[in-house]
């Protein structure tokens, strides 16, 4: 299907992206025609997010030109991209969750009008208006709180429409949505599209989309490395455009018939997040836990570490009660948890990487009061080349090292704990492809040196690579446990999301 | 010492900056008025004046450093030399032989210090435990000693003390006065236990980003709850110096400086987002301020303009400390293309 303008709605040329010495996009072009929707594939870490940030004016580039509706825009900043018609529906959908779905949708579109009093009328018109022009009906005066996942995605695409979008960009579409959801979603693409609107689709999991799609184009490690016809892509050219590799991963070895139990959690419950959660984890065996956003997969995590208090039910380590609710006496129990936000939750970006990495063995080097500064760095310089951590220097700040190298800081600062059970929640987001591998290879070793790992993830190439077993969840429960060496990448794509 | 790659460009790090600032302004005094700043005499008042609000502003800095703040130093400074005046005019009088007169000296300092671990352990529950915001935490909490100080005296000042109380405020060894000792005593004492112990690690840390300070499994209301102990003893000393030098405690003194031990602890790059502040700089932006002060004394500036200055200069340096500048200079830098 070819364009008959001969203007692109979005066109980037050479761009590039540099986050101090990380080149998160290296000289990319990239084109979008009006009514056309693409699919911008990648692993995590590979330059997609840089790029729609860019797109959408929250960073500028470092280097190349963007125009947008044929016009080149030096200066771009979220208000003047949005003034543009580019919208961005970012994975939480960032809606009010105490309005109505008028409010919601109305929202941007009477502020941006500069009028001094609100109208109840005019807001149900803007939205009436929105959720017609893609043929859906919901409850206009409804909190969008309550809403299922799959009708807050409607309410955040007609808040776009309302506001003029020309193009609309969907975050991780699909991550959250039943497979009957997905059809609905495709339906609405196709009829964006006939209205002249531009879709692009940020993801790693394309499958779902690549029907409606007019186009994909693959970045990998900041590079753009395949871009054609969605016709000529599929699941697995996709998957290898994405990895650059063919061969899958070793999976684990089998753990030890003799294994001890390390870990047993039974009739863990929070009300609202999940239930009745129990499951038993043995030395040197690596358990995956997966499940859709929202299924309740990171709450459990976080209770099993004791930062979510479950109302019942009680983890077992080593055959001895652990409190829950405390995340000290978890780690006291030796349990690890490196959480899925490294950013916010697990590191201290401005402190060096010597006090992230010996935080938790501070009161170890303690000397009379006083630290032993010597013993400190050596610890750390160990744990760092064992790892394999790329850094010149243990006193730079932690934010100056790549994703990967930052993810095997949050870890090493747990192994130097020794611990017996380490919970990594989403090991590899955001970390380069040749990391990820890496990092596989450091849970398949440390497993096999006797610790019990939990992997908790919505990746499935790296459940598979990684686990023994896999514990799948869905509304807060667990509905399913798969043998890990036996199951399919599509059997386990399909008990997820059924 | 620990990091070299620090020591060899100590001129990139805001430390240097402000021993640049430090310089300038003792020149600046120094050739406005030569003959008066430049004085012997002068000097060594300085050195008289400054200990007192220094040690508060020391006390600021460790609870900036968690990203909290103490507004009640002043509070607690004066409801801890309150209770030391009171111990010594309830129970010794000049007459007093000097042993005796010694140990209710100790005794007072001792109830001070209590004091000041007391309102310590109630700022820091409140902030960890109870979850307050500090800043709103420590108003309330510094009305409230405020307030005892007034109850105990009824408003007026207590005096009349033994003669031992001046040394605290006014004696010399060696001719250093005392007080410049006990604040570089407590100002190494403060760079030690940051830079040093594992508290002052976490300290830091968590001031950095308190989230990954509970995800990496410290007790951060233990933690907190020492930070506010610091410095509510910290004030205590500080309020002790203040009575010795007045010959007498009253609940108000040293209101003015509550605002100045903020601008020094902000002025000396102790982030008040937390995690990030090193002694040294508060230690040059205390001389700065001290330098400032006496000079404009001496050009006959009124009080009320000097607290505006300061008020000017907190703002200020605290822009300047923003990004809001440094990616204004940027987009100025990339517009002319």
């Amino acid at each position: 299907m070819s364009s008959d303008h001969d203007t692109a709605f979005i066109d980037l040329r050479a761009i590039t992206k540099r986050y101090s010495g990380v080149t998160a996009l290296d000289s990319v072009d990239f084109t979008v025609q009006p009514g056309e929707a693409v699919c911008l594939a990648g692993e995590n870490g590979s330059g997609k997010s840089t790029l729609i940030k860019i797109i959408s004016g929250v960073e500028p580039a470092t280097a190349g030109t963007v125009s947008i509706a044929g016009q080149e825009r030096p200066v771009l900043n979220p208000r003047i991209s949005a003034a543009a018609g580019v919208m961005v529906i970012f994975q939480d959908f960032s809606l009010f969750p105490n309005l109505s779905v008028a409010e919601n949708i109305a929202f941007a579109t009477q502020l941006s009008k500069h009028k001094r009093f609100y109208k109840s009328a005019v807001t149900r018109d803007i939205a009436r208006s929105a959720l017609d022009r893609i043929g859906v009906e919901i409850d206009l005066d409804v909190r969008v709180e309550t809403l299922p996942v799959a009708q807050k995605q409607i309410v955040a695409i007609c808040r776009a429409l309302a506001a003029k979008a020309q193009l609309i960009i969907m975050d991780e579409p699909t991550t959250a949505l039943t497979e009957k959801e997905v059809r609905r979603l495709q339906g609405i693409i196709r009829m964006l599209k006939e209205e002249g609107v531009a879709v692009i689709f940020v993801s790693h999991k394309l499958a779902e989309v690549l029907e409606v799609s007019e186009k994909v184009v693959v970045l990998r490690n900041g590079k753009k490395v395949a871009e054609g016809p969605a016709s000529e892509f599929d699941t697995q050219s996709l998957a290898h455009h994405m990895t650059g590799r063919d061969v899958p991963e070793v999976p684990p070895s089998d753990v030890e018939a003799g294994a001890e139990t390390l870990m047993q959690v039974a009739g863990l419950t929070k009300a609202g997040s999940f239930s009745d959660i129990s499951f038993e984890l043995k030395a040197y065996e690596v358990l995956g836990i997966t499940g859709l956003l929202g299924s309740g997969r990171t709450s459990v995590a976080k209770a099993l570490f004791g930062l979510v208090a479950p109302d019942e039910g009680t983890i077992t380590v080593d055959g001895q009660v652990t409190p829950t609710g405390d995340p000290q006496a978890a780690s006291m129990a030796r349990i690890g948890y490196v959480p899925e936000d490294r950013l916010t939750e697990g590191l201290f970006l401005s402190q060096s990487i010597l006090h992230n990495v010996t935080i938790g063995r501070l009161d170890a080097h303690s000397r009379g009061g006083f630290l032993d500064m010597a013993g400190l760095v050596a610890e750390a310089s160990d744990w760092l080349k064992r790892l394999k951590v790329k850094a010149p220097d243990v006193t730079a700040p932690v934010q100056s090292l790549s994703g990967g190298n930052q993810q095997r800081v949050a870890l090493a600062r747990w192994l130097s704990r020794a611990p017996r059970v380490l919970i990594l929640n989403g090991p590899s987001v955001g970390v380069d492809v040749g990391s990820k591998a890496d990092i596989h290879d450091i849970i398949r070793d440390l497993a096999g040196q006797g610790i019990g790992i939990i992997v908790i993830s919505d990746d499935l190439p790296e459940l598979l690579a990684t686990c023994h077993r896999i514990l799948v969840m869905r509304d807060g429960r667990i509905i399913d446990t798969l043998d890990g060496k036996s199951v399919t990448e599509d059997q386990l794509a399909r008990r997820l999301a059924s | 010492m620990t990091p070299r790659a620090s020591k060899a460009d100590f001129t990139k790090t805001p430390e240097f900056r402000l021993l640049i600032i430090a310089v300038l302004v003792f020149g600046l005094m120094s050739v406005l008025s030569p003959d008066r700043f430049l004085s012997a005499q002068n000097l060594t008042s300085m050195a008289f004046q400054f200990p007192e609000f220094a040690i508060l502003a020391l006390a600021m800095t460790i609870t900036m450093m968690t990203g909290g703040i103490d507004l009640s130093v002043v509070g607690v400074a004066n409801l801890s030399a309150v209770v030391a005046a009171l111990i010594l005019t309830q129970f010794s009088d000049p007459s007093m032989p000097a042993a005796q007169s010694a140990f209710w000296l100790s005794l007072a300092i001792t109830a001070a210090m209590c004091i000041g671990a007391v309102a310590g352990v109630l700022n820091g529950a409140l902030v960890a435990f109870f979850g307050l915001p500090p800043i709103l935490a420590t108003l309330g909490s510094g009305l409230v000693f405020t307030g005892f100080a007034i109850a105990m005296t009824g408003g007026s000042a207590v005096m009349g003390f033994p003669d031992a109380v001046a040394v605290i405020g006014n004696g010399q060894v060696w001719g250093i006065p005392v007080p410049l000792i006990l604040f570089a005593a407590l100002a190494v004492l403060l760079h030690l236990i940051l830079t040093r112990t594992a508290f002052g690690l976490r300290v830091s840390m968590y001031g950095a980003n308190p989230l990954a300070a509970l995800y990496a499994a410290i007790d951060i209301n233990r933690m907190l709850l020492k930070v506010y102990v610091i410095a509510g003893m910290f004030s205590s000393i500080a309020g002790l110096i203040i009575m010795s030098r007045a010959n007498s405690a009253k609940a108000d003194y040293g209101s003015s400086y509550l605002l100045l031990a903020v601008l020094i602890a902000v002025l000396g790059g102790v982030n008040p987002y937390g995690g990030y502040g090193r002694v040294i700089g508060v230690v040059l932006a205390v001389l700065s301020m001290q330098f400032l002060s006496s000079g404009l004394n001496m050009l006959q500036v009124s009080n009320f303009a000097r607290e505006l200055i300061w008020g000017v200069l907190l703002i200020l340096v605290m822009v300047i400390n923003t990004n809001a500048l440094a990616t204004l200079r940027a987009s100025m830098t990339r517009s002319p293309r």
